[in-house]
């Protein structure tokens, strides 16, 4: 078993290699790169504006109770824009886009496996890796950042929503001390590297679980489970050893 | 049907350098593509290729027979390099498919049309864009000579009219002369054929024979044609192998095997079921598992 696990590790490792290799020869297929941009960044938007609005709603709740405790409502937004900058948004965004786009990535790639089309490009001397599985790595760095802000965005809507809208905290005060006390270069960005390295994780995984599947149904079927298993599982360690690098 | 001199053996293998001319040379006709020596292949314990000699010249049409799983599929894949055998050299024009590096390996694949077994059309894409495809990833051509090369080619096969649907708009028929078309699309060296005649009908059948035959008959194009329709095969190929057992255990010209000399080719092609080859797969005894004796 963890022999197993060892040796998938090991081969996902040497596919980001292949794929490493075949980015330079993928740009020429620009036009599909910014198809799957597309497929996986803005085809994912509506679940990440809901769940971020909900996830800021829910944060706004909870830690305007907390704080009243301690009279330290005034902190609302401050403590809220830092839980989402650096890491309820990339997290929760990493987790969400698994289980939207990594699917579809893996499940399309997995069924083009299973008909030959894969194989028939081979054949027809196109590689697969530069046409179809570099594009989407691409698209997957590319939109992960991006969606994690959107998430961010409507995060911070969502505990305005609740902070002062309807338990009716300062507004100006709200803001004021978000903005004094986030600061870009340390919260902001360090959000956003999270995202790209969680993409590049995420997407990884969905390709590498695609391309290797076996080209059965039940086989597309257990490497669509993986994606969402493996995929969240890694999230969260890296979560755990980026947070400890980048505090 | 034309006479086809004995060639195992005896041909010269290609000059790599020529291999761009092969498809319009026409003075060559005992020169050979494909040479395959002491191949042996074994796939899941079981052996497919047991030290198999085959010779496929150029500009010819060469049939590919034999019971279904003797691996008739396989020995295209080994061709092609998609497939690394356990032992014995390939050499397509003169160059050991299995000693390329993947560049080379490319370019000698751009100049080989593959019609899989069960089609691989991209789904994603329209027929126009599917037979399209090789001539916009290899070839920068205007858009109006791409064009009228894929219509061209889906007029060949019956098609021009379904250019715009989806492959899952077409039956089973329309997606084989489909992925035909594209096989064929860039005039290739080799076209290789798997199962080119399943579920067409009778008219489809037919037309695809006549292309079949009017490719080789006009540009010389070698042609590699597995198939288990002997009627549709002896009609357009030049030479058969009959693959069994992992070797070629007759071949000749159509008409030869078809007077079935040998008990391979006597079983084969009047399709009885006791021969040397078994119809039965492997398995124990029939009463015993049946719980009628003891």
């Amino acid at each position: 078993m963890l022999a197993k696990g060892l040796a998938q590790i090991g081969a996902c490792g040497l596919f980001l290699v292949q794929i490493l290799r075949a980015l330079p020869r993928s740009l020429r297929y620009l036009r599909e790169t910014v198809r799957q941009v597309f497929f996986v960044g803005a085809m994912s938007l509506t679940i990440i504006m809901i769940c971020g609005l909900f996830v800021g709603m829910v944060l706004g709740l909870q830690l305007y109770h907390t704080l009243s405790i301690f009279g330290g409502t005034a902190a609302l937004g401050t403590v809220v824009a830092l839980s989402l900058y650096r890491e309820l948004g990339p997290v929760v965004t990493a987790l969400l886009f698994a289980g939207r786009a990594g699917t579809s990535i893996t499940a399309e790639i997995g069924l083009m496996r299973a008909t030959d089309q894969l194989d028939a490009m081979e054949m027809m001397a196109v590689d697969p890796l530069a046409y179809v599985v570099a594009p989407r790595f691409l698209a997957g760095v590319i939109a992960m950042p991006l969606l994690a802000c959107v998430f961010n965005a409507l995060g911070i809507f969502g505990a305005h929503l609740v902070g002062v809208n309807w338990l009716g905290l300062d507004s100006g005060t709200f803001w004021s001390n978000m903005t004094s006390g986030v600061d870009v270069w340390t919260d902001v960005m360090n959000g956003v590297w999270k995202s790209a390295v969680f993409g590049a994780v995420c997407t990884l995984i969905a390709t590498f679980q695609g391309y290797t599947t076996p080209p059965t149904s039940e086989g597309v079927a257990y490497a669509t489970t993986r994606t969402v298993v493996f995929s969240s599982i890694a999230t969260l360690a890296i979560d755990f050893v980026m947070t400890a690098f980048l505090m | 049907m034309r006479a086809f001199p004995a060639v195992r053996g005896s041909g010269k293998v290609a000059d790599p350098d020529e291999s761009d001319s092969m498809n319009v040379a026409t003075g060559q006709q005992d020169e050979i593509l494909i040479r395959i020596r002491g191949l042996h292949t074994v796939l899941n314990g079981k052996t497919i290729f047991d030290g198999v000699d085959l010779d496929i010249p150029r500009g010819r049409v060469t049939g590919i027979m034999g019971p279904s799983g003797t691996g008739k599929t396989t020995l295209l894949r080994h061709i092609t390099g998609q497939l690394a055998p356990d032992a014995g050299e390939i050499l397509v024009a003169g160059k050991s498919v299995w000693k390329l590096d993947r560049e080379a390996l490319f370019e000698l694949r751009e100049k080989i049309g593959y019609l899989f077994q069960n089609s691989a059309l991209l789904t994603d894409f329209s027929v126009f864009e599917n037979v399209a495809f090789p001539l916009r990833q290899h070839m920068k051509l205007p858009e109006e000579l791409v064009r009228n090369i894929v219509f061209t080619k889906l007029q060949a096969v019956g098609l021009r009219g379904a250019a715009q649907l989806m492959p899952s708009e077409l039956s089973g028929g329309m997606i084989r002369r489909v992925a035909l078309a594209r096989a064929i699309v860039r005039d290739p060296m080799l076209i290789i054929y798997d199962e080119p005649f399943v579920g067409l009908d009778p008219i489809a059948l037919n037309q695809i024979v006549k292309l079949i035959r009017t490719l080789n008959d006009t540009l010389r194009v070698t042609a590699i044609l597995v198939a288990h329709e002997f009627s549709a095969v002896r009609r357009v190929a030049d030479h058969i192998h009959l693959l069994a057992g992992g070797k070629i255990v007759a071949d000749g010209a159509p008409e030869t095997l078809a007077r079935g000399a040998t008990p391979w080719t006597r079983q084969f092609f009047s399709g009885e079921a006791d021969g040397p080859v078994p119809f039965h797969y492997p398995a124990p005894d029939y009463a015993r598992q049946l719980g009628l004796s003891a």
